[in-house]
């Protein structure tokens, strides 16, 4: 079967943009983001349990420009699909659903994935490896 | 699926095409490894803040202690199942052609379960010792 080529009908491009597209659309990529982030996840336990030569090429990995990077990346992912899904499991327990209600919770998935990822880096700032 | 063969009845061509009678299955093992991973995931945000820097003998301590392998794992399995029924979605609303659907599910769904032996049995490597 070939992909459909009849015209469509419309789409994203006859809307405004509102917090809720972006929330829905945000919701998605970050979790594709995160299915990454698992395999690099999974990549660090296993260099972990390969042994100290294996796991002494993932520090300097982490701490370059581009690991940071993913690292900050995947937190904010990370926090903005855990307070969406949060804004979701709510939704499916049928609450928050009027208009105003609606685009508030949106506000506070994108504001507050942007705080947490804050606080999670500030953590790591003052008082990372405490263990 | 053809739905015109004469040698099956209607009945037989309805079971193949409709509800199987599991259809929510998908959903709630989705919402139930949500709210796993909110939980878990504070912790493996926790775990990994106060790892930060650490040594390979630290990290492979903390790995290693009873109460972090076991959460650990359970991260794991529930972020890979979690993870698959959300590709499994994202694959079923955008790539229509058959055959490439087909394979991005089984590539997923391969990887993922790969990847959640893979590290589990990583985990249970350094908590046993060996």
């Amino acid at each position: 079967m070939q992909p459909t080529a009849r015209p469509l009908s419309p789409h994203l491009q006859v809307y405004r943009w509102q917090i809720q597209m972006v929330t829905s659309i945000l919701h998605r990529v970050t979790g594709i983001i995160l299915f990454i982030g698992s395999l690099l996840i999974a990549a660090a336990l296993l260099a972990l349990a390969s042994g100290e030569e294996a796991w002494s090429r993932v520090g300097p990995i982490a701490g370059s420009w581009y690991g940071l990077l993913v690292l900050f990346g995947w937190t904010w992912a990370l926090a903005f699909h855990w307070l969406n899904g949060i804004r979701h499991l709510l939704q499916d327990a049928g609450w928050g659903y009027s208009i105003k209600r609606f685009i508030a919770n949106s506000w506070i998935s994108v504001i507050g994935s942007f705080v947490l990822t804050g606080v999670v880096c500030g953590l790591v700032y003052f008082c990372g490896g405490i263990a | 699926m053809k739905t015109n063969d004469p040698l099956r009845t209607p009945l037989k061509n309805a079971l193949g095409l409709g509800s199987a009678k599991d259809g929510v299955h998908h959903f709630i093992i989705q919402r139930v490894t949500a709210i796993a991973l909110l939980f878990l995931s504070i912790y493996l945000i926790a775990l990994l803040v106060s790892l930060a820097g650490a040594d390979y003998a630290s990290a492979r301590a903390a790995v290693a202690h009873p109460c972090n392998a076991v959460l650990l794992i359970a991260f794991l399995i529930a972020m890979f199942w979690h993870g698959q029924l959300g590709m499994q979605v994202v694959i079923e609303d955008y790539v229509h052609t058959p055959w490439l659907a087909v394979s991005c599910q089984l590539i997923v769904q391969f990887v993922c379960v790969l990847a959640a032996l893979a590290s589990v049995l990583a985990v249970l490597r350094l908590a046993l010792g060996a």
